[in-house]
């Protein structure tokens, strides 16, 4: 084992921060962006605990209506821009991915730290919007015309924030595609590659192709706040559909952006619990890819009732149908490999099993929404708050979180404290469930998103809800804790705890600089074990 | 360094391009005059099409790239192709 010859000991030509805000070392950037996400992340959830504190009673409790409109679409730029969409790639992925290929680096270095500032800045903007001009954004976080267009809040600088993201996540793809094709290490061939660098290359390709179209479409709002164009006026001979077709152009993809490399980590991290070979290797790549090409081919499945014609209705609901069979492919191989596995139920896959059990709900519920039928009853309800959150938190967050501990010794060479994430995880678990569940039953019963106040019968639900979210709020708390204090007195990792058998293992924790002594040499599939 | 990157195209091919870019130019402005209806956008996208594969093949030297990176680009224009297609594919059917 080396020692000593960390890459957090390198010398560097900077020194202080500087060796850390302008280093182009992939593992120095990961963490750049883990602590600028989990920040971001931690004003998210501030904002959601005073949401479900306003929604305790019906009427005004602590904020009055429009800022509790500006509250909820700040929760949403910002645990969707700045927290979920760079996410599990930005962060964990530019840390692992040359690890796992056995690369010395990404293929872009300087690339890859100008990705990082375009995220600083582009939050920088999003946060001075909040504070200039006519005050934070109400519109939520999707921005819809016309009144986006009309409002007198800072849309327009919060929207250039956005843009300033998009340049970022772009760029990462395209620098992430061109590592896996031009790096890899000997040996390595397509298929020996393991499954969250084939999460992150199908990823990447979602982020070059789509982001784009986010970054047009932003830009076109931009102009018509400015200069009043008329893209999206009819009485100029625009069309305010044209700009949720253009959004959601982007922002459908986006949500498998989201959550495939959770699906690659989930992939990882099976393996190693059930200590045997994955189950389906080539179906899981294949669906994938799959995930990212139809994902593309279903964004109007969120416009229903918005007055898009009767035909393009059944085109999106069929397409949407489609995807839901590459999701369930992976869930199926998931259970598979773990049936017939020796379990090793240590957190890391404690978090993994709650990620298939809330994300299959998720996925599920998807399915209601894209049914046209349940669509109209459903749309623009808590029943899609629900199912958000299932997929997005209960699937990504979770899978982020089972990643985090995970990689942990990798990341900083310390061990957390085993006891203290399993009670995490119980309270995380517990009140997720307590927060969002209520919310289908809402949703179903007619209670709309985004309202400021409700009707008597759903006080009950609203108030089970409020609570959950003061139990998630624990969990979160409880594992922050835990990850935060092992950093600095944290038992010392050995190089490989879990008895992982991909590269990212075969060297030290934390890595050396260069990653590796000796170039790595691949010579079989990725999950051989015995 | 490639070596296919090193292929230099001749001043004279330049110039062809050129002019073969101002002419589509003139009958993009020719098309819009005659008033064809919905055919005329059609005319322009097509138009403009020609125009923009000339500048990538000729100027920004695609034509003598590996196959690879041609796929590449063709995955753009495909997603590009359907994006717009699945947009406005019930152009027809509308309310």
């Amino acid at each position: 084992m080396i020692t000593g010859n960390s890459f957090y000991n390198a010398q560097d030509k900077h020194k202080g921060i500087l060796s850390w805000i302008l280093s182009t070392d992939h593992k120095r950037i990961g963490l750049l962006y883990l602590t600028a996400m989990f920040s971001f992340f931690f004003v998210g959830v501030i904002l959601g605990l005073l949401i479900r504190l306003e929604l305790i009673a019906p009427g005004r409790t602590i904020m009055s209506a429009p800022a509790y409109n500006a509250v909820f679409t700040v929760h949403g730029v910002i645990m969707i821009f700045l927290f979920i969409i760079p996410g599990i790639p930005a962060g964990l992925g530019n840390f692992l991915l040359p690890l796992q290929i056995g690369a010395r680096d990404v293929a872009f270095p300087r690339l890859n730290l100008m990705s990082w500032w375009f995220y600083v800045s582009g939050a920088a903007v999003i946060l001075i919007s909040l504070f200039t001009g006519g005050g934070p954004p109400d519109t939520g976080w999707t921005f819809y015309v016309p009144y986006s267009i009309r409002t007198g809040t800072n849309v327009t600088l919060a929207v250039f924030g956005v843009f300033l993201l998009g340049i970022s996540s772009t760029l990462t793809g395209l620098n992430f595609v061109t590592t896996i094709h031009r790096l890899r290490a000997s040996g390595m061939t397509w298929l020996r590659m393991p499954l969250f660098p084939w999460a992150l290359y199908a990823t990447g390709w979602v982020q070059i192709l789509a982001t784009p179209v986010l970054a047009l479409t932003l830009l076109l709002l931009i102009f018509e706040r400015v200069f009043g164009l008329g893209f999206f006026d009819p009485a100029k001979g625009g069309d305010p559909l044209l700009f949720e077709h253009l959004f959601w152009i982007y922002s459908h993809p986006a949500v498998y952006i989201m959550i495939l490399p959770a699906m690659g980590v989930v992939s990882e991290i099976i393996p190693v619990f059930a200590r045997r070979t994955i189950f389906g290797y080539r179906l899981i790549v294949f669906s994938s890819l799959a995930i990212a090409f139809v994902g593309y081919l279903v964004w109007g499945h969120h416009m229903f009732t918005s007055g898009m014609s009767d035909l393009s209705k059944v085109v999106f609901s069929f397409l949407t149908f489609i995807v839901a069979v590459p999701s369930g492919i992976k869930i199926f191989n998931w259970v598979s490999s773990l049936y017939g596995g020796s379990i090793d139920m240590k957190s890391p896959l404690l978090y993994t099993v709650a990620f298939i059990f809330l994300f299959s709900i998720g996925g599920i519920t998807g399915l209601v929404n894209s049914a046209l039928a349940t669509n109209i009853q459903v749309h623009g309800t808590y029943f899609i708050v629900a199912h958000f959150h299932y997929t997005m938190f209960g699937g990504t967050a979770f899978a982020f979180f089972a990643a985090l501990h995970f990689w942990f010794p990798k990341i900083f060479g310390k061990m957390f404290r085993e006891r203290l994430a399993n009670t995490a995880w119980f309270f995380l678990f517990a009140g997720f469930n307590t927060l969002y569940f209520p919310m289908f039953i809402l949703g179903w019963q007619g209670m709309p998103r985004r309202y400021y106040d409700y009707l008597p019968q759903f006080h009950t639900l609203q108030v089970i809800s409020t609570i959950g979210s003061w139990i998630l709020a624990t969990g979160l708390f409880i594992m922050f804790y835990n990850l935060i204090s092992s950093i600095f007195r944290g038992e010392k990792a050995l190089s490989n705890p879990w008895g992982g058998v991909t590269l990212e293992w075969k060297t030290s924790s934390p890595p050396p600089v260069e990653n590796f002594e000796e170039p790595p040499v691949v010579t079989g599939a990725p999950y051989r074990f015995r | 360094m490639n070596k296919n990157n090193d292929h230099t195209i001749g001043f004279k091919t330049y110039i062809a391009i050129w002019f073969c870019l101002v002419v589509l130019t003139a009958i993009t402005v020719t098309v819009s005059g005659l008033n064809m209806g919905r055919y005329g956008a059609l005319a322009s996208v097509l138009i403009a099409s020609v125009k923009a594969a000339l500048v990538l093949l000729f100027f920004m030297h695609l034509k003598y790239e590996r196959p690879f990176l041609k796929l590449m680009l063709l995955v753009t224009i495909c997603t590009i192709a359907v994006i717009i297609g699945l947009t406005f594919f019930d152009i027809g059917v509308r309310y």
